[in-house]
Order: structure tokens, then sequence, then C-alpha cells
């Protein structure tokens, strides 16, 4: 009896721990080969092989030397950087008046941004360049930085109003009792407490930023002012019928190096704020 | 060291009204508790008071200056909320400080001295560089006061302070509001409690709430002697005070004879006959319940201990001069 059970204990906890194996391998083994196809040189780029044969960091030094790559990377970095800010400030500050200010209309407002992020990208896109064009941005990182500060917005404001709503209405009360400003309870009261969703709204449009890529082509026509998704899909070779594999694997490791770096720094605070909510105090 | 004034007070919530016309007067450095049972209004003419809500018509003078439009802090009041309400992100010396510092004009110096005078007065001084979350119930309450002290306020109110701390702890936190009040004499404070005894055992006076109208305004011993209603008449005291109806009111020539437990006396001669239902024993005093065909048991209250099998007849009688008559209309007869 004993016996039976024991094996079956053990049948379960192989089953659950190929399971794992199984889920590791299909989401780590495409990074993995670009990698490994990042780090081959010549020929060898065209042999499949699972394990490292060479080791050359050639394509790395041609992805930095030729053309404008670390100028796309400057760019990403900055448009990112810039879309995430903005988009927090201005999240925060709708979320306070949203979750805290009685006025009329509140939920249909609230219903109306989340109506933004249901259309397509495509959908919008020719009216975007319209206005783009109008407000004389095209072919600026400002471009981008707008019309990903549109489509971030909807999300940020909605966890962020969900989160701020769930803070006690005592703290607030005891801050204006205390002599603050809405401006003053926002930045010394409620962001404090509000950490943990700041950083995962904040990195998740971060990603989103990072990884745009239809806006980017529409958006930017110089080298100089596209960012790495663009430029690694423009990316040539010596001739129209030579794709440069190489390059362009050692080019998306490099991209995504910031993003793993980002979610290392920022995990444990990221778990806290997909929990944070659901769960009092 | 201030007086408050309301004039015809009302306040509604869309179509319900909540406070429907308050007249009351708090004089300077008075304890005034509003007491009251849930949803008569109490919290929200205390939040009306501080700022924290609107009044929708009426008006509200400090030191006989009109305050209506004014910000809490304008106004000079603290408040201490039953929640706590400490900034879970801030030390104990940042939530004391808090005020202070966004209040300009006041050195660092001074902010610490500040702080520090009113830590010693709640003996937390130990505690200022915790965060709240560190702190019980108790020290987490006597900080959230502390930060009301440190903004050395006009007036100070209390909303339901005790109500999340244990009974001894209630006890002892509500003893040390008692001895802060004589320390801080001139300031005014208002209480907010549905406790009657926490309102007996602070108040200078008693302000009882009823439907978002005052009942009465008195001292304790007033309310407990003199009752203006029915309704103060069993709010105040504990046990309830009896009261009984039929041929032993007629008797007494009202249509509500109010008589408390401590002035009943047990005598093989009283002119009342009851059944035991049960007996309580607190061990200074006990609480006999008798069925008298009363819709609700009358309570003797004894001194020491006693043992009435439930079931067996006893008689009592109302001491002559602790009887509360009552009209029909609840008013009662003097």
């Amino acid at each position: 009896m004993g016996a039976t059970f024991d094996l079956w204990k053990t049948t379960k906890t192989v089953l659950f721990y190929a399971l794992v194996v199984v889920i590791v391998v299909v989401s780590v083994f495409p990074f993995y080969y670009a990698i490994l196809t990042s780090l081959k040189s010549g020929t060898d780029l065209f042999r499949v092989t699972y394990w490292p044969t060479s080791f050359s960091l050639d394509n790395f030094r041609q992805v930095f030397t030729q053309g404008e790559f670390p100028r796309n990377l400057l760019n990403s970095v900055f448009v990112a950087s810039v879309t995430v800010i903005l988009a927090l400030f201005l999240a925060i500050t709708a979320s306070f008046a949203l979750s805290r200010v009685r006025f009329r209309g509140r939920s249909l407002l609230l219903m109306t941004i989340l109506a933004v992020s249901m259309f397509p990208q495509i959908a919008v896109l020719a009216g975007l360049f319209e206005v783009i064009r109008f407000l004389g941005i095209y072919n600026t990182p400002w471009a981008l930085i707008f019309a990903y500060t549109i489509f971030t917005l909807p999300f940020t404001v909605w966890v962020l109003t969900t989160f701020m709503r769930d803070l006690p209405i005592e703290i607030e009360e005891a801050a204006i009792v205390d002599g603050a400003t809405p401006w003053v309870i926002i930045t010394k009261v409620f962001m404090p407490l509000m950490w943990p969703a700041l950083v995962t709204t904040g990195l998740l449009a971060f990603i989103a930023a990072w990884n745009e890529f239809l806006f980017a082509l529409t958006f930017t026509v110089s080298n100089q002012t596209r960012t790495v998704p663009v430029a690694i899909a423009l990316l040539s070779g010596g001739s129209q019928y030579e794709i440069p594999w190489g390059i362009i694997m050692a080019a998306s490791v490099i991209v995504t190096v910031p993003l793993v770096a980002l979610v290392l720094i920022f995990q444990r605070k990221i778990v806290s704020g997909l929990t944070a909510g659901g769960v009092k105090g | 060291m201030a007086s408050i004034e309301l004039r015809n007070i009302k306040k509604s919530f869309g179509a319900v009204n909540v406070i429907k016309g308050v007249d009351l007067e708090v004089k300077k450095g008075e304890f005034m508790v509003f007491v009251g049972p849930s949803g008569c209004g109490k919290s929200t003419l205390l939040r009306l008071i501080s700022g924290l809500e609107d009044i929708t018509s009426g008006e509200m003078l400090f030191d006989g200056k009109v305050v209506n439009s004014l910000t809490p802090s304008k106004r000079g009041i603290a408040m201490v909320f039953q929640s706590y309400a400490l900034y879970p992100h801030m030390t104990v010396y940042e939530n004391m400080a808090f005020g202070l510092k966004l209040d300009k004009g006041h050195s660092k110096d001074e902010i610490r001295r500040r702080v520090e005078r009113a830590a010693d007065m709640l003996q937390i001084r130990q505690y200022l560089d915790r965060l709240p979350k560190q702190l019980s119930g108790g020290q987490r309450q006597r900080v959230a006061i502390g930060r009301a002290i440190t903004r050395d306020p006009k007036v100070f109110l209390f909303d339901e302070p005790l109500s999340n701390l244990d009974a001894a702890l209630r006890v002892a936190t509500r003893i040390e509001i008692a001895k802060l009040h004589e320390e801080m004499n001139d300031v005014t404070m208002i209480y907010v409690t549905h406790d009657q005894v926490e309102a007996m055992t602070l108040a200078d006076r008693i302000c009882v709430l009823r439907d978002g109208l005052v009942e009465q305004v008195g001292t304790p011993m007033e309310l407990y002697e003199r009752p203006d209603s029915i309704f103060v008449a069993g709010f105040i005291g504990s046990p309830k005070m009896n009261f009984l109806t039929k041929d032993k009111a007629a008797a007494h020539n009202c249509a509500t004879l109010g008589i408390r437990g401590e002035h009943l006396t047990v005598s093989p001669d009283g002119i009342w006959e009851g059944t035991v239902i049960h007996t309580e024993n607190l061990g200074a005093d006990s609480y006999v319940y008798l069925d008298m065909g009363e819709e609700e048991p009358v309570v003797v209250r004894l001194d020491g201990a006693s043992s009435y099998q439930s079931g067996s007849t006893v008689r009592v009688s109302p001491q002559a001069e602790n009887i509360h008559r009552f009209d029909e209309a609840g008013k009662p007869i003097r």
C-alpha cells in the first residue's frame, strides 16, 4: 500500500518537473538560439547546432561599427524613458481625480479611456499620422513619444486608479487636516505608497515602447531617428540577396539585455505590485 | 482656545438629510462628547466641524468668525481618526512632524522640540524612529494623538478613537485622554463615541444626537438624573433604564415609568412582582433579569453576588425619589 503510494508520488513529481522543463525550453529556446547564432561567424551560421561550436564577437563588433545602430539604441532609450515618465505623470494625476474627486460623468470618462485602448494600432495609424504632421513632429522622437503615450495611458490610468481607490480615505483626510494640498497629497503621501504599482506599470509601458514596431516604422524615415526594432528589421548585408543573420541576432541580443536587466532589478517590486490591491494593508 | 457655535447646521447627501438643523455651542476649553446610536449623524457632525465635509446650510462660527468655507488646517483643528490613519511609509517622527513641515515658518529645531514634547506627553519617545507597522494598536493610536498635539490645535476632534482597541487598552487610553484634557485645558475637544461609558467618564458636557437632531445637551449627571426624553433616559446609563407601562405606570399618573436598575430594591413587601429569567454576576455587582409582563425584562442591579433561581418569584420596590415619569410623547413629567 505504502509502496504504490510512493510510486504515484514519484510519478507526480517527475511529471511536474517534466512539464516545467518543457515550458522553460519553449520560452527560452528562441532567445538561446539567438545568442548562439550571434556568436557564430561566416558560413557556420547555416549549420544547425544546439550547442556553442565557435565563439566570435565579430557580429557584435560589426553592429556597433557599421550603420547607425548606437544612435538607434540611444533613440530607443530616450523614447521609452520619456514615454514612461510622461505616462506615469499624467496617469497618476488623472487617477487621483478619477479615484478621489467626485464629479459628474466620472465613470463615463473612465470607460472612454478604456475604449481608447480597444482600437487596433493600424486603425488609428492614418489619423495619427495626420496629427503628427500637423504638430510638426514627424520624423522626430517626439512623434513616437506622443503615439506611445496615447497607447500606454489607458492601461496605466486604469491600474493606478484601481490601486489608488484601495488606499484608505482616512490617510488622505489626515493629510488634509495636516494642511496638505492635493499636489502634496499625491507626491508626499500617495506616491510612496504606490511604488509597486508605479514600477509595474512603468516597466510594462517601457517594454511596450521599447518593442513597438509599426508606429516606429511609420513616423520616422531617416536612420538617425529610428528606434532599434525598425533598425534591426532594416539591417542589410553586402548585397540585396544577403541577409546578415549574424548581425541581426547580435543586435537582437543587445536589445533584449536592458529589458532583462530592468526586470531583474525591479522583480521584487513587480511581484508585490501585481498582488497589491487584492490584499488589505 | 476656540469657542464653537453651530447655527441651524444642515447637511444632506443627495436627497438624504443627515443633519437636520443643529444649534449647539461648545465653550472654550470644553470637552464635549457627541453620543447617539449608529446612523444618528454624530460622525457627520464632527466632519462638518472639521471641514472635511461641506455644510449644506447654516453657519459655523469659531470664536465668533464664520468658518464655513475654511479648510481644516485654516480652522486650526486636529483630528484623531478611528483607524489611526498614520502615513504607513513615514516613521513616527515624520508622521508627527508632517503637518508642521507643510506649514512653513517652523525651523527644524522648533519642529523637533514640539514633536519631542508631544512624544513625552504620550510616552512614545522611544518609538520615534519606528514605522507604524512596527507598533501595536494602542501605540499607533497614541502616535495619532501625538500627531494632533504637535500641531498645537485650537480644536481637537476625536472620531471614535478607541473603538479599534481591545477592552483593557480602551480603558487605559481613555484615562490618558482624560489626563490630556487636564494638561491642555485651553484646547476645545470634541469627541464622538457610541459608547456611553466613554461619554460619561470623559465629558464636561454630552450632546445626545438622534436622527440628525440634538436630543439633549448637558453634563453627564444632568443627563443621568434629569433626562429630557425617554430616548435619552434609555441611552444614558448602563444597564439601560427599565421602562414600565400599563397599570404600573398608571399608578404613578404617567404613560411610561422609568426606573434604573440600581434604584430598585428587593424586599418581601415590594410593590411589584417578577419572575427571575437570568442572573449575571459581575463580581462587584450583579444584574437580575425579571419578567414583569413588559416587552423587555426588568433589570435589577444589586451589590455583590446574588443567587436567585431562574423561575423563582422576587418582589421589588422602586425608590420613590428616583422614579422618572414620561407622558405619551415620551417627554418627562416633573
